[in-house]
């Protein structure tokens, strides 16, 4: 009865999502706000990458709440989990052999400069804050798989992630005090492609990315460290 | 041609959408349950990004070289981009809801996690097989109280 009730579910599903991409006409996009922000993004906004154009300074209160929602998850999965210290299992997990170790310091600046180097240049080139975030945590996720009884303070990440959130906000309440709207790009947009152009996008990318590569590091120290207690 | 190639790629989508949404529905696993809730999410993610693609149209970024060419829609690869981190941090926390059902109950079946449950209720609320009508020595579909008919309680 269940799975009849499910099928019958997911054919009207099918139905629908084939009814509304059968009108779609494939390839041919109507893009009547693309259109739109494609011309607009380079004088306005001054960013060779539209879709940071798109995160950062059109819609970037979105961008806020997203941040916002990813803040409750990894809150709510550290209350699930519980606090690392509070159950003393440091030493439970041995280190891991020589070619993890190894292949952990030669990675790590690396996937540090790569992550930096993506944040840095969202506003030029594919990537961004949230990419790069991502890979910044996956840098400071490689020394707990090589050597799980040393691990990164949480409370500096706690800093980090704060200072974050707080810049970002900053930055928003800045254009507030100009006479913009909030999250406004502030000051000037500099030179087209260049690094430092399109006004305060990169420093809200570069918030962006140090919180999301904060938040992202504590949630896999913390399912690390705990999946090292249940075993 | 064009509309042929569009086509495998939305069945594409539409599939990963809807395998992901019957694995959620018809798993009693709780890891294939999240397994499923990432498949899901990558067929709405990739319906996104179809939904703005564009035919012979280069990634939307202004390059020095490339002036006047088409660009595909920018405005779903914004959404996509933040929903993917998204995804992943809820993924985390739905697995650390999963470790600790494990932890607790030491199973990961959906179906005996909730009775377990349900027992944790409960007991917490006093209620014993002694004193509900509702609950006969801890089995949840009430057995017939008579021999004669023996067939029922399969419906759940």
């Amino acid at each position: 009865m269940r799975n009849l009730a499910t099928l019958l579910f997911l054919g009207g599903l099918v139905f629908l999502l084939a009814a509304i991409t059968g009108t779609l006409p494939f390839g041919h996009p109507p893009m009547l706000v693309g259109q739109a922000i494609q011309q607009a993004a380079k004088p306005e906004v001054g960013a060779a990458n539209v879709v940071t154009a798109v995160v950062l300074g059109y819609r970037g209160l979105d961008t806020l709440g997203e941040l916002a929602i990813l803040f409750a998850a990894a809150t709510a999965g550290g209350l699930v989990l519980g606090g690392v210290q509070a159950k003393g299992r440091n030493n439970a997990l041995p280190a891991a052999g020589f070619v993890q170790r190894a292949g952990t310091d030669v990675l790590f600046p690396l996937l540090l400069i790569a992550g930096l180097y993506v944040v840095i240049h969202g506003h030029l080139t594919p990537g961004g804050g949230f990419q790069g975030g991502v890979i910044l945590a996956a840098a400071f996720f490689l020394p707990l798989l090589a050597r799980p009884s040393e691990s990164l303070s949480h409370i500096w990440l706690s800093v980090i992630e704060g200072l974050a959130g707080t810049a970002f906000i900053a930055l928003g309440l800045g254009a507030l005090y100009n006479g913009d709207a909030f999250l406004t790009p502030l000051f000037d947009k500099g030179m087209f492609g260049e690094l430092v152009s399109s006004g305060s996008l990169p420093l809200l990318y570069l918030a962006v990315g140090l919180k999301v590569g904060a938040e992202l590091s504590s949630l896999l120290m913390r399912l690390a460290h705990d999946d090292g207690a249940a075993s | 041609m064009s509309t042929s190639v569009g086509l495998v790629f939305f069945i594409g989508a539409i599939g990963l959408c809807v395998i992901g949404i019957a694995g959620i529905v018809l798993s009693r696993h709780l890891f294939r349950m999240v397994l499923a809730l990432a498949i899901a999410e990558a067929g709405a993610n990739l319906l996104l990004i179809l939904a703005g693609y564009r035919w012979d149209a280069v990634a939307p970024i202004f390059t020095g070289t490339a002036g006047g060419q088409a660009m595909v829609d920018p405005v779903p690869q914004a959404m996509v981009l933040t929903a993917i981190v998204i995804g992943v941090g809820v993924q985390a926390l739905a697995l650390s809801l999963v470790i600790r059902i494990k932890e607790r109950y030491g199973t990961l079946d959906m179906q005996e996690a909730r009775q377990c449950m349900q027992d944790d209720l409960d007991d917490a609320g006093g209620v014993t097989p002694s004193r509900s009508r509702e609950r006969p020595a801890g089995e949840r579909p009430i057995p017939a109280p008579t021999v004669l008919n023996s067939t029922g309680g399969q419906h759940d």
